[in-house]
């Protein structure tokens, strides 16, 4: 007889069915808060895409003419703080989960979650207040010796609050979020991987270029990607620490600096009226777009490897 | 130390018996009595350069008059002009006088067939900072101040700075000049100084944004203070109270070098003429800062208020009238002089704008 058993569902109590009950209404809360989000930028955006751009302030030839800048600041921002970011993340989680002794370890690592807890507004009053002035004679000495190169063209700012101190200070606020990840990622590396590679006569280094980090790779991509996020969101620390303007340009130690969507509808928002609120809501649908964008490459790049990742 | 449940109960209480008679003595009524008849919820919206003199103001006439609660909304000088238009508020703040657009067409909250009219009751001065090595006094011109803050000086040793300054040795460094990155009332009205002193130099219209693609840019008055006093070799404009001690360059009127003062600064708007074919009590002043009286210090900063000639709703009427009447007396005046250092009306113009106030019906 090759007749299939008759199914039998499991017993259901009133506490699986709350438990389900809830869980379901939480993730079904998030997609309406976030359709709820994308809806309000989309209506308030459309008067926007709609109008003459000689009624925008500041005249631009076109909505995309005066958002072109923006989107290459904010992404040029955020580029800049992973590239200082990522590797002194990845150095002091492998730190922690390989190199150091236990005590120093936690001490280590409840230090860095330390510096997610300080707000914003604090980390954009320090790096005006101290990293800007503090960095100024550096960048002096780069624009004087390293002219040459297109990053480092004179004239140098006067004040330090050029895109570079901004992309240090992001990296100073993604650090603790990409730090975490990476280090619970790598301590979940599996002990037989890492043992069998010592086993064969690796050493420190090659065992874990050999075990941990390729095991590692999705959720370190998953870490990235959600310090990214947060480099991209950022609006005061840029709007306090940044000289802007509304220019493209590759130069960091200058004093006309592209500055970043989020930091502009800060700026501007306060005194804005009428169709200049739909331009901002407008920019800040963008954003949402590249961020949206950004994360569907990230969660692209770490699927391939799924079977492999204990973190996804 | 070993602590009994019985204890632990009663230190909680005497904790809270403790804690908790501290909230009762002072909620004791104040013993003057106010003869006030005015109550109810107004408000007003508008500009943000008044925003503390209006907290301040706000605080005083609540004092004298407990029923009547106000609120005031620093939203900009435009949203706060359009709401008043709408209806949506009882009077606006604004930098800047109402546009002949904007009287020629309807006002919501005025009676009908009646127009608004301006009254200044906000001068504050605008200073010039700056923050070099070795150098305390810094005299400059409408021309310098213009082509410093447009980029074409960039060196403080540069000949049209020594020029004006005999006897200072100014050293070989860049010149930063600073300005607002945020819309600003204090920028517009420092534009408008160097597009009538300077018009050949400074050829932008005068605006809220910073017009020109030099210099850096910072947020807020706060910010851009900060980044002159950080930097080396900077200068800014900026609310002449905010200056703390840094040093404040003095402007040419006419032959000689003035500092600012608040009396310097009242001046020049009493003496301006006001602008032509408005209603009579509408004081729109169309500042003269071409003035070449030395004792006048023309980069000022003038807001006013906007109101109706008559309310449609009379208890808004009799509202407005108290309350403009007393931001604009000596006594509010000299409020607003304490917490955000604007100059008082002179006696002149008190005179006028205390006309313009009684018209108010």
């Amino acid at each position: 007889m090759t007749a299939a058993p008759a199914r039998i569902t499991a017993k259901k109590r009133l506490g699986d069915r709350l438990f389900s009950g809830g869980a379901l209404t939480a993730g079904a809360l998030i997609l309406v808060v976030l359709a709820g989000v994308a809806i309000f930028l989309v209506a308030q955006s459309i008067p926007a895409f709609l109008v003459d751009p000689s009624d925008i302030k500041g005249e631009p030839d076109s909505f995309w003419a005066y958002v072109g800048p923006l989107v290459f600041g904010t992404v040029w921002a955020a580029a800049l703080a992973l590239l200082i970011a990522v590797p002194i993340a990845l150095g002091i989680s492998l730190f922690i989960s390989h190199y150091a002794p236990r005590r120093l370890a936690q001490g280590l690592g409840y230090t860095i979650d330390l510096l997610a807890a300080v707000p914003s507004v604090v980390y954009g009053l320090w790096g005006a207040g101290v990293l800007a002035p503090a960095i100024q004679p550096f960048y002096v000495w780069l624009t004087e010796n390293l002219g040459w190169f297109p990053l480092f063209t004179p004239p140098v700012s006067g004040t330090g609050r050029t895109i570079l101190t901004v992309a240090i200070v992001l990296a100073v606020m993604i650090l603790p979020i990409i730090t975490a990840l990476c280090r619970e990622v790598f301590l979940q590396t599996p002990k037989l991987h890492e043992e069998a590679a010592l086993a064969l006569g690796a050493t420190r280094w090659e065992m874990i270029k050999m075990a941990v980090l390729p095991f590692g790779r999705p959720g370190i991509i998953s870490a990235v990607m959600l310090g990214l996020g947060r480099a991209l969101g950022e609006t005061m620390a840029v709007a306090m620490v940044l000289s802007p303007a509304l220019i493209i340009t590759f130069v960091v130690t200058s004093s006309q600096n592209p500055t970043t969507i989020p930091a502009n509808i800060a700026l501007n928002y306060p005194e804005a009226h009428g169709i200049d609120v739909n331009v901002l809501i407008a920019t800040g649908l963008i954003l949402f777009v590249i961020t949206f964008a950004v994360n569907s490459v990230a969660r692209w790049a770490v699927s391939r490897r799924k079977e492999f990742s204990g973190a996804n | 130390m070993k602590i009994t449940r019985t204890g632990g109960i009663a230190a909680l209480a005497i904790v809270g018996a403790l804690a908790l008679s501290s909230c009762a003595a002072n909620e004791t009524p104040s013993a003057n009595e106010s003869e006030s008849t005015l109550s109810g919820t107004f408000n007003g919206a508008g500009a943000s350069s008044q925003g503390s003199a209006q907290e301040a103001w706000v605080a005083g006439f609540q004092t004298a008059n407990p029923d009547v609660t106000i609120n005031y909304d620093p939203s900009g000088s435009g949203a706060g002009r359009e709401t008043f238009i709408a209806g949506g508020s009882d009077w606006a703040g604004s930098d800047s006088a109402l546009s002949d657009e904007e009287l020629a067409g309807e006002f919501a909250t005025c009676a009908a067939d009646t127009k608004a009219i301006d009254i200044p009751t906000y001068i504050s001065p605008i200073a010039v900072i700056f923050n070099v090595d070795g150098v305390d006094e810094l005299n400059l011109d409408a021309a310098t101040i213009a082509h410093i803050f447009k980029g074409d000086i960039t060196n403080w040793n540069d000949p049209a700075i020594a020029a004006l300054n005999e006897g200072t040795t100014f050293p070989d460094l860049a010149i930063t000049a600073v300005h607002r990155s945020d819309d600003s009332g204090t920028t517009k009205n420092f534009a408008d100084y160097l597009n009538q002193v300077a018009p050949d130099v400074w050829t932008e219209k005068p605006a809220d944004p910073f017009p020109y693609q030099t210099g850096e840019g910072a947020q807020g008055t706060s910010g851009l203070v900060e980044a002159v006093k950080n930097g080396s070799g900077t200068i800014g404009y900026a609310d002449a109270s905010k200056a703390g001690d840094l040093g404040v360059a003095k402007i040419k009127v006419g032959d000689e070098f003035v500092a600012f003062t608040p009396e310097a600064a009242a001046a020049v708007v009493a003496e301006s003429p006001l602008v032509e074919g408005r209603e009579a009590n509408d004081l729109a002043f169309k500042l003269n800062r071409l003035t070449e009286d030395p004792s006048h210090y023309p980069l000022v900063l003038v807001s006013y208020s906007i109101v109706c000639t008559e309310y449609a709703d009379a208890a808004k009427g009799e509202f407005v009238k108290a309350y403009i009447g007393y931001i604009t007396s000596e006594e509010g005046q000299q409020v607003a002089a304490e917490s955000a250092g604007a100059a008082p009306l002179s006696a002149d113009l008190s005179a006028k704008v205390a006309e313009a106030v009684a018209s108010i019906k």
